[in-house]
């Protein structure tokens, strides 16, 4: 297996089971600096499975993780942390019966020396946050909120907002338009081209192609727990990616495209796709 | 102002009001106890021993988890003190193997919920018999004297009278209160304890070391339960192969009539504190009205009840 530099995360031939269930079997993905990867897959294709072990919450049954072209040994969540990688969750990961200061540093409070937490530097930079990336007007809203009694967009931008804050080198965001409205979407989109701008590099999940397409540069699938495609985005048409989305969710098969093996990861050419329909 | 905190001052300050309405009624029931020193001093060398553990019991309450074993913990603790202070005449050797006990049993607790999954409330139904069981299969059923623990000064400084009223364990209860306090709400381990009981899931994918929080707090449990064991013990001078019983509904009523709820998630140290003073001086109370032992259960019941539909109809109208 090449070791390409140009990737800033690469994940190679992971495969995890959830008891009898084969979740993952041999992904290969990576990410590229300053790239934006699409990550799309019908419910249950293993997309936050395959996030959640770069984000060290699983870990895999087999399979190599490199960063910077550094092998990973003794993954966790403080480790992914540590080297650069934030993370939306599907579930949004908050304390709902917490403020959303608590909430916005939950898991790496700023500390004294003894482990003290020290609250207002936390609350004044909980209030820039909000106010630079939530557009934080509402006389509703303030740090002091508690995150249970704030609407389902609101939420979702703490949850944004917190792993923007961080200027991670890559940000991963597990379906963050799910459930939003059409301006509080256009914010979302708007935050992923500002990562692009910074020079940093994102994982965007997504049931929606047309949310992912203008944002990213290549558009990964993934089906039953491997990569069935992959697309620069520069070498193919919205009407072309939508045509072969169909034609996976109809017949399970993708021919096999030159376009795929772009990825700095090797493909084996005749890498069989799963059939979707029994 | 922040909802949360209004809130969590609305059910604080209910239960004061509680306090203060309990007092009222027992002074206008029985001006002649309560309105002489006596009686206040009573409750303060009483209460300390589960105000304590109350105090101790919280943080598990907030992390979600349940705890049924520090009583036989406080006995089984109390009778090693006993032992290593008989044998070896010190009290601080007895006092620092009493507490390491304490602490190994409750991080016993804490091992095998968090290795093996298992539901922290019947985990500790098992070890709460299994330490009570072990106590009395070592002393026998026999007590023995601590009288001559008078003659180290640790004695009065943990339950000596200051000024020839003041209990001093009051004093320690309170500095345990405020030592916890500081932990819940200054420390970054008071926050994890909270983001573990409110959503273990979410606390665990950002960062928060859930078992080991689970860990830290049982363990501390056994350790606070061991030195109310020997404050309990020394306080009357003599082990009672009975001690620890008795403790155990007072104790987690302490708890839940403080506000913290049994899901866990938030809880206040200061609500404990004024939950454990309302059962303490229950009983006191009661029998001093003039009215039977019989009451006080009856009324127990009804505070309790009184109080925890309370706070739960104040939470509710936040979330
Ligand atoms: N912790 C777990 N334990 C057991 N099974 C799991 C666990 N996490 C995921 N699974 C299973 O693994 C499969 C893949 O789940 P995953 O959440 O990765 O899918 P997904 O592609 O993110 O789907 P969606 O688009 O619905 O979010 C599903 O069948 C799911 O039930
Ligand atoms: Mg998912």
């Amino acid at each position: 297996m090449t070791v390409h530099d140009d990737a800033l995360v690469k994940m190679v031939n992971i495969w995890k089971s959830f008891g009898h269930v084969e979740v993952l079997r041999g992904v290969n993905f990576a990410v590229k600096y300053n790239e934006i990867v699409g990550l799309l897959g019908d419910n249950g294709a293993g997309k936050s499975t395959l996030i959640k072990i770069l984000t060290g919450v699983h870990h895999p049954d087999k399979g190599e993780i490199y960063w910077k072209g550094q092998k990973l040994v003794g993954y966790s969540v403080a480790k992914a942390r540590d080297l650069g990688i934030e993370t939306v969750f599907q579930e949004r990961a908050l304390s709902e019966q917490h403020t959303i200061w608590r909430n916005v540093f939950m898991g790496r409070e700023i500390t004294t020396p003894w482990g003290f937490i020290d609250i207002k530097k936390e609350r004044e930079e909980t209030e820039r946050i909000m106010r630079q990336y939530m557009g934080f007007t509402s006389a509703a809203l303030s740090v002091d909120s508690v995150v249970g009694t704030m609407s389902g967009g609101e939420k979702q931008g703490v949850a944004i907002a917190r792993a923007l804050h961080f200027q991670a080198d890559l940000i991963i965001l597990d379906e963050p338009t799910t459930g939003l409205s059409l301006s509080e979407t256009q914010k979302v989109l708007s935050f992923v081209e500002e990562i692009k701008k910074n020079g940093k590099s994102a994982i965007f999940i997504t049931h929606n192609i047309y949310h992912v397409y203008p944002v990213a540069d290549r558009i990964v699938v993934l089906d039953r727990g491997r990569v069935v495609g992959e697309f620069e985005k520069a070498t193919i048409s919205l009407e072309k990616l939508v045509e072969k989305l169909y034609l996976v969710a109809r017949t399970g098969k993708l021919e096999n495209n030159q376009e795929s093996a772009v990825s700095g990861i090797e493909e084996k050419p005749g890498q069989d796709f799963q059939s979707l329909m029994p | 102002m922040a909802r949360l905190k209004a809130a969590e001052y609305r059910s604080q300050l209910s239960v004061v009001f509680i306090l203060l309405a309990i007092i009222v009624l027992f002074i206008v029931g029985s001006p002649k106890a309560f309105l002489s020193g006596d009686i206040y001093a009573a409750f303060m060398s009483t209460i300390p021993f589960s105000m304590i553990m109350a105090l101790s019991l919280t943080l598990v309450v907030i992390t979600g988890e349940m705890d049924l074993s520090f009583p036989s913990i406080m006995g089984f603790c109390g009778y090693i003190f006993t032992v290593v202070f008989h044998a070896s005449g010190s009290f601080p050797l007895a006092l620092l193997t009493c507490i390491v006990v304490g602490l190994g049993a409750g991080f016993l607790n804490g091992l095998l919920i968090v290795k093996l999954r298992l539901p922290s409330l019947v985990l500790t139904i098992g070890t709460q018999f299994f330490w009570a069981g072990l106590t009395q299969v070592l002393c026998g059923g026999l007590g023995k004297t601590l009288v001559p623990t008078k003659q180290s000064i640790l004695y009065y400084l943990f339950v000596g009278r200051i000024g020839g009223k003041l209990p001093a364990q009051i004093l320690w209860a309170v500095l345990i209160g405020f030592i916890i306090w500081l932990v819940l709400n200054r420390h970054r381990f008071g926050a994890h304890i909270y983001f573990t009981g409110d959503n273990p899931a979410s606390a665990r994918v950002m960062g928060v070391n859930v078992d080991k929080v689970k860990m830290v707090v049982f363990t501390q449990m056994g350790g606070f339960a061991a030195f109310a064991g020997v404050l309990a013990s020394i306080e009357v001078l003599y082990f009672w192969p009975t001690l620890g019983q008795g403790y155990l509904l007072k104790t987690i009523a302490a708890v839940f009539l403080g506000g913290t709820p049994v899901e866990g998630g938030v809880g206040t140290v200061f609500g404990t504190f004024i939950g454990a003073i309302i059962i303490g001086i229950l009983e006191a109370g009661i029998i001093a009205m003039g009215m039977s032992g019989f009451w006080t259960q009856l009324v127990y019941g009804l505070i309790i009840v009184v109080s925890i539909a309370m706070h739960s109809l104040l939470r509710r109208k936040i979330i």
